[in-house]
């Protein structure tokens, strides 16, 4: 599972808020559609038609804080983002990433060096991260298996309908 | 093994370390009325599924907007209760208390348990030695289908806490100290356990203000470990330990924190930020219009005690409005059995039903523009508690009471003699 796509640089504590503002989350989770042209907009302007399918975003620490609103990720992954690089993520979002299937991943190097329009790859299985534009490539930690079938899947949600449980309950059962 | 790690452990009859991601048996799961309805569309519209929830201890919490302010809310109670009775989760309607003070005070939970609640602030409950931690509406709802769920084990990070509170200074006082210190995200990724002489003399009230807290430090988790105070605390309600580990042992931390209580006077957090924390006296010539007691940070039998200790044959400011909310239907009655409910409307106050409302600006008692309040809640970003441009100041029930009285922030140290 590769994700190949134009770096977005964001900077530190970019917020649930920042992402998907509050003012809209009374909006129904079945219309996120409609809210998806709000996403990140008082970031990056216009983001969900700047946007290209599999550009992966990448920013520094404590990414997805604030309150634990699912609809952060959601709009994040249905504008097209492949994957985040962030040197540290919020903790319920970073589980409400993965329970989607958006790939989160903790970087060190990347975050410094990258900049807007780079070409990011991302190899989720093996646990590397290049910036193509710049040369860099750097090591993660990759995710244990039960995070990676979740991942490959499209989510917690998208695993349990495919395999009628959840990896764990199938492998005790 | 830091505390969390050995439940954890014991959980799984094997050995697990930070950092590992293990799948583990939820034995309890709770929503509230803010994250319910995704949780009801992850199982019926996503999952479609159509039996029984899989864990006995499975909770809904009508306490966010409870009684409903608006139609759009009566809507979400409806469907909750719907759902409750179809699925098998029970139902904490309106009036029951905010969701973190009810599974404690009605034994929901228990010490050792492993917890997952659609509110970030779970860990509050962490005060009781349960492992606990906040999740999205998606994890709510698989723990409750299929009463598993993957967690990362967290580092843990030990807070010792030396020397004993003086006079006028609580709990909060404790943990807005840590947070002035660690900063909003200086948990990140962390639990944090509680040690030390200190909490000898903390009772549990006062430790589910300092767990509670840990969230706004950005921890996934907080935790206090079994003592004779919980033991006690237990005892005097029939309830019992529900996983046994080795509460004594101290070892297997990332990093270590020493804070010296006596030390502290009374804090405060101003606007805009959780972690601006400043010496009651630093910031007493802010006057205020309104005064909140309650929410799952101070809304306990001790918080309303303390306050009407300080209200006691005084009167609330004229201009000021003072708000009191009982955490809970249980802490409401015992307090007017009590008399401090009396006090507190004789001086002024009013009393709102158990409902987290002012607290994240739902309803009763929101802010104008330009307006300041203090309140004894956790989080004080602004138009947390209402208008954009008005101003929260986060504090004690102590300093809350004294700021009722004088119309302005207030020592609370001058009427506690
Ligand atoms: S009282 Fe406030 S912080 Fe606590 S659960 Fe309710 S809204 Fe959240």
């Amino acid at each position: 599972m590769i994700v190949r796509g134009k770096c977005w640089k964001l900077g530190d504590n970019i917020s649930t808020d920042h992402i998907i503002s509050g003012k809209y989350k009374f909006e129904a989770i079945d219309n996120l559609n409609k809210m998806a042209v709000h996403v990140l907009e008082d970031v990056i302007p216009n983001f969900y038609k700047l946007v290209s399918k599999g550009d992966v975003i990448v920013a520094g620490k404590n990414f997805g804080k604030g309150s634990s609103r699912e609809q952060a990720p959601r709009l994040l992954k249905l504008v097209g983002v492949g994957a985040i690089v962030a040197k540290s993520f919020a903790h319920i979002f970073y589980r409400n990433a993965i329970n989607i299937g958006l790939p989160v991943v903790i970087a060190k190097v990347i975050p410094d060096v990258s900049e807007t329009g780079d070409v990011i790859e991302v190899d989720v299985i093996n646990g590397i991260v290049k910036n193509v534009t710049k040369g860099v490539e750097e090591k993660v930690a990759p995710y244990p298996k039960e995070i990676l079938e979740i991942l490959v899947s499209g989510g917690a949600i998208e695993y349990i309908k495919r395999w009628g449980g959840l990896l764990w309950s199938r492998s005790t059962e | 093994m830091a505390l969390i790690d050995r439940i954890v452990s014991k959980a799984l009859n094997k050995t697990v370390s930070p950092g590992d991601i293990v799948i583990v048996d939820i034995d309890a799961v709770y929503a509230q009325d803010g994250t319910a309805p995704l949780v009801i569309d992850a199982v019926e519209k996503e999952l479609e599924l159509k039996r029984k929830v899989a864990v006995e201890r499975a909770f809904f919490f009508i306490d966010h907007s409870a009684p409903a302010p608006h139609v759009a809310a009566a809507t979400v109670h409806k469907e909750m209760r719907r759902f409750a009775k179809e699925y098998g989760v029970r139902l904490f309607d309106v009036g029951y208390g905010i969701s973190h003070q009810v599974v404690v005070e009605e034994g929901l939970v228990r010490p050792g348990m492993i917890v997952v609640g659609a509110d970030s602030h779970t860990p509050t409950i962490g005060a009781i030695g349960v492992y606990a931690t906040g999740v999205g509406s998606t994890d709510a709802a698989i723990a409750m289908m299929f009463g598993k769920l993957w967690l990362r084990v967290p580092e843990t990070v030990k807070v010792m806490l030396c020397g004993s509170l003086a006079r006028g200074v609580m709990s909060k006082d404790i943990a807005l100290f840590i947070l002035g210190e660690v900063k909003s995200d200086g948990m990140l990724g962390k639990a944090v356990e509680f040690r030390g002489e200190a909490l000898k003399k903390l009772s549990i009230d006062s430790r589910m203000t300092l767990t509670n807290m840990c969230t706004e430090m950005s921890a996934e988790s907080a935790i206090i470990p079994v003592d004779e105070v919980t033991r006690k605390w237990l005892t005097e309600r029939g309830y019992n330990v529900f996983r046994d580990v080795e509460w004594d042992k101290e070892e297997g931390y990332v990093d270590e924190l020493p804070v010296e209580v006596s030390k502290l006077e009374p804090l405060v957090a101003a606007p805009p930020d959780v972690d601006n924390v400043k010496s009651v006296n630093e910031v007493s010539s802010i006057e205020v219009d309104q005064v909140f007691i309650g929410s799952c940070t101070n809304g306990r039998l001790e918080d309303i005690e303390v306050a009407a200790r300080i209200l006691h044959n005084r009167r609330v400011k004229e201009g000021v409005r003072c708000i009191v909310a009982p955490a809970s239907r249980k802490v409401y009655r015992e307090a007017l059995k009590r008399g401090y409910i009396d006090t507190l409307v004789e001086a002024g106050c009013v009393i709102a039903p158990p409902t987290c409302g002012p607290c994240v600006g739902a309803h009763m008692g929101l802010l104008a523009s330009g307006e300041v309040a203090v309140a004894t809640t956790n989080r004080n970003f602004p138009g947390r508690m209402g208008h954009r441009e008005s101003k929260v100041y986060l504090a004690s029930p102590a300093v809350a009471a004294a700021s009722a009285i004088e119309g302005r922030i207030a020592d609370p140290r001058k009427y506690l003699s």
